[in-house]
């Protein structure tokens, strides 16, 4: 092992340690029955468990709506930021990273707060706005970092061969610009299909999301059924982060010059 | 008759960039068919005329012509013409075949007309078999192709060229030179070319626009540019010279380096300051004391592959450039000899530095935003005047404590003996100066000026 190699010790330590070690504690867990047994069965308990299924559907639907919802917002607003004229200052942009400063779980049950202060009944509405409002910033970002490092030659090189402003951006800006896209909705999208806490404050519990059947089934001491649905999520997380991986790979080769 | 052959008509065009004037009244005529090449140092304005013409900048003053139909207003999309970029700006996304084809998709021309046009225009730049080929794939010189092609497709009635070659390795440069030159007869249509290299200007052009601070110096042919320099400015960037103070003696016989040699031009009148333009390949060896007009010590002697470049010291203590095919040891006494044929004289451009003042007060008076203390004998508080101070009593400083005011060089002229600086101050104005000192340029000086070296001069009546 050579000198600079060995730097790199500390860290490998921290990810066996808080890494690895608990993945192959969940997949430990999520095989075993609860007096310590190697079982399948919390794996098909999933797969027939209508309820446990239903909320998976329903937890994917809502990651896409939200998704769709930060892009539907989140890309014009990048576009914005990132335009010279129509933005002269960084202030701005820092304004929209600002409410990440404060913590998630504070501004979803402040937000909860003025819902109820305003007689607005807690539902799906309320908690499509409410992840909308905590993830936005990410997707803003990655797409504002995209179209600010576009070289704008290719907008005037578009122009010049006579394409019109909205030629100009669907045929050269937004193509360019979708490794910022897969970005935030890399960012956006998985966190909200294991996310718990703003479907609990913001619906009351009424909606159910998959994140809050792992921790109710690990509040109920259910470690092994809990431990499994986890590990069903990693791979299906894990498998469309690959998907999307090679596409945002090939498109982020695109956008370097 | 005359007015059908222009293609392209600049009027007056200004333009500045957060107070700066990058350019500063330029009308220019350009012919149909026409090579013209913008040529000037970075920042004299020669890429932001060319955006103006693509439609990428808005003038602040002035108009776009195009065949007689002022196309001021008109957006890049729709302008007749088309540009390749400096860094190629190639669609990333996109392939070889799809970045060429892109404006005539946009024209929404059926797919097997594309296919023809674009194989057509690929092997013009020899790139035939490249249309599946990722742009990322290609090195400098095939993307220059691609670039220029898909510029092409379009059938432009202007090419416009924005330092395209700036990026090559030498020897790619000066093959695509070649390549550009005979795409340009072979078209037939008007190419404007942008460069800071002399050289390329002088291969490619039939017309060359020299530019520095946003004006146009000159505009000719490359012959009439490298020989008939019209300022010191133009004969310095073009091409090698020794720039000289002279005085006209009479017509046909200028003195310089204190000597008088016989010349061509007419016209200035007698006795009259000029500056002077030798070119170093212009100055000749000789062993005959008949043919001698002057002797001098060789200095230094380097070998440029074709030619030696020689540093002689001559008898009345000027340092000149000479370059010719046969070395002469360094220390050697030699006879010169120049061709009145090879003297270019040149009109002063000014004497002296001389700039718009206010009295203040006795003693004080106002100009370059500064106030300086001189002889205000005659004048009286609150008059306009003229502040006049010559080159070599300016005095610059390597710091700013002792300074009346700051500024940078900007421009280095070597006059055989001294060096001419032109100093732009933290104002934007120039101030000029005479100076034995090195000064690189770039270089930030402090400026000092003595009371007794302003001169104080009556503004003409009837001006404010």
């Amino acid at each position: 092992m050579n000198k600079r190699s060995s730097w790199a010790l500390p860290y490998f330590i921290f990810l066996v340690l808080f890494v690895v070690l608990p993945l192959l504690l969940i997949l430990m867990y999520s095989l075993q029955d609860a007096s310590g047994n190697f079982t399948l069965s919390n794996i098909t308990k999933f797969f027939t468990d209508k309820d446990a299924l239903g909320t998976f559907a329903l937890s994917i639907e809502v990651a896409i709506e939200n998704t769709l919802l930060c892009i539907l917002i989140g890309y014009p607003a990048a576009w914005i930021l990132a335009d010279n004229k129509l933005n002269r200052s960084a202030v701005t942009v820092v304004l929209f990273i600002l409410p990440m400063w404060i913590n998630a779980l504070m501004r979803t049950l402040a937000t909860a707060e003025l819902f109820n202060m305003a007689g607005i009944q807690l539902g799906k509405g309320t908690l499509l706005f409410g992840m909308c409002y905590d993830y936005l910033p990410f997707m803003i970002y990655p797409i504002y970092n995209q179209l600010k490092k576009m070289d704008k030659s290719y907008a005037e090189a578009a122009q010049d061969l006579g394409a019109t402003p909205s030629e100009v951006f669907r045929k050269v800006t937004l193509p360019l610009s979708m490794p910022g896209v897969w970005s935030g909705v890399m960012m956006v999208f998985m966190p909200t299909v294991s996310t718990f806490a703003i479907s609990e404050f913001l619906t009351n519990n009424k909606i159910k999301l998959f994140g809050t059947i792992i921790q109710e089934n690990i509040n109920n001491s259910m470690w092994n059924y809990g431990a499994a649905l986890s590990l069903i999520m990693l791979v299906i997380i894990g498998i469309t982060t690959m998907l999307q991986g090679g596409e945002k790979r090939a498109e982020a080769e695109g956008g370097l010059i | 008759m005359q007015e059908n052959d222009l293609i392209i008509k600049l009027e007056h065009l200004s333009k500045e960039f957060d107070g700066v004037k990058v350019l500063d009244d330029v009308s220019l005529d350009i012919k149909k068919g026409e090579f013209v090449t913008f040529l000037g140092p970075s920042g004299c304005g020669k890429t932001t005329t060319l955006r103006i013409i693509a439609g990428f900048t808005k003038p602040d003053a002035g108009s776009v012509i195009m065949e007689g139909k002022d196309i001021s207003e008109v957006p890049p999309y729709r302008r007749p013409l088309n540009t390749v970029f400096q860094r190629y700006a190639l669609f990333p996304h996109l392939d070889v075949y799809d970045n060429v084809a892109f404006g005539l998709k946009l024209q929404k021309v059926p797919e097997d007309e594309i296919e023809k046009r674009v194989k057509r225009v690929l092997k013009l730049v020899s790139m035939s078999d490249y249309e599946d080929r990722d742009v990322e794939s290609l090195s400098g010189g095939q993307q220059q192709r691609v670039a220029i092609a898909r510029a092409l497709i379009n059938q432009p009635k202007v090419l416009l060229l924005d330092e395209p070659l700036a990026a090559l390795d030498l020897k790619m440069r000066k093959d695509m030179q070649i390549e550009l030159k005979e795409m340009h007869k072979k078209l037939g249509i008007t190419f404007i070319y942008v460069t800071h290299d002399q050289e390329e200007a002088l291969t490619l052009s039939d017309t060359i626009v020299v530019m520095n601070e946003g004006r146009i110096q000159q505009i000719g042919t490359p012959i009439d540019i490298y020989n008939e320099p019209v300022n010191c400015f133009v004969a310095d960037f073009i091409g090698e010279s020794n720039i000289l103070k002279g005085r006209m003696i009479r017509d046909r016989r200028v003195a310089f380096i204190k000597h008088e040699f016989d010349c061509v031009d007419e016209g200035f009148g007698e006795d009259v300051k000029v500056d002077v333009v030798v070119r170093p390949e212009d100055i000749y060896f000789t062993t005959d004391p008949a043919k001698c007009q002057f002797k001098a010590k060789v200095n230094s002697c380097t070998f440029k592959g074709v030619h030696y470049e020689m540093w002689v010291d001559t008898d009345t203590g000027y340092e000149l450039m000479i370059q010719d095919y046969d070395p002469y040891p360094v220390g050697s006494e030699v006879m010169l000899y120049i061709d009145p044929d090879d003297i270019q004289v040149m009109k002063k451009e000014r004497e002296f530095n001389s700039f718009a003042a206010k009295v203040k007060g006795e003693g004080r008076v106002e100009f370059l935003d500064t106030e300086f203390e001189c002889d205000t004998q005659g004048f009286e508080e609150g008059e306009q005047a003229q502040a006049v101070i010559r080159f070599e009593k300016v005095d610059l400083l390597d710091h700013e404590e002792d300074a009346d005011l700051t500024g940078n060089v900007e421009f280095i002229l070597y006059m055989g003996d001294h060096y001419h600086l032109t100093i732009k101050t933290d104002a934007g104005e120039n101030i000029w100066v005479d100076t034995n000192d090195i000064w690189d340029k770039g270089d930030f000086v402090g400026i000092k000026i003595l009371p007794g070296d302003i001169t104080l001069h009556k503004v003409a009546s009837g001006n404010e």
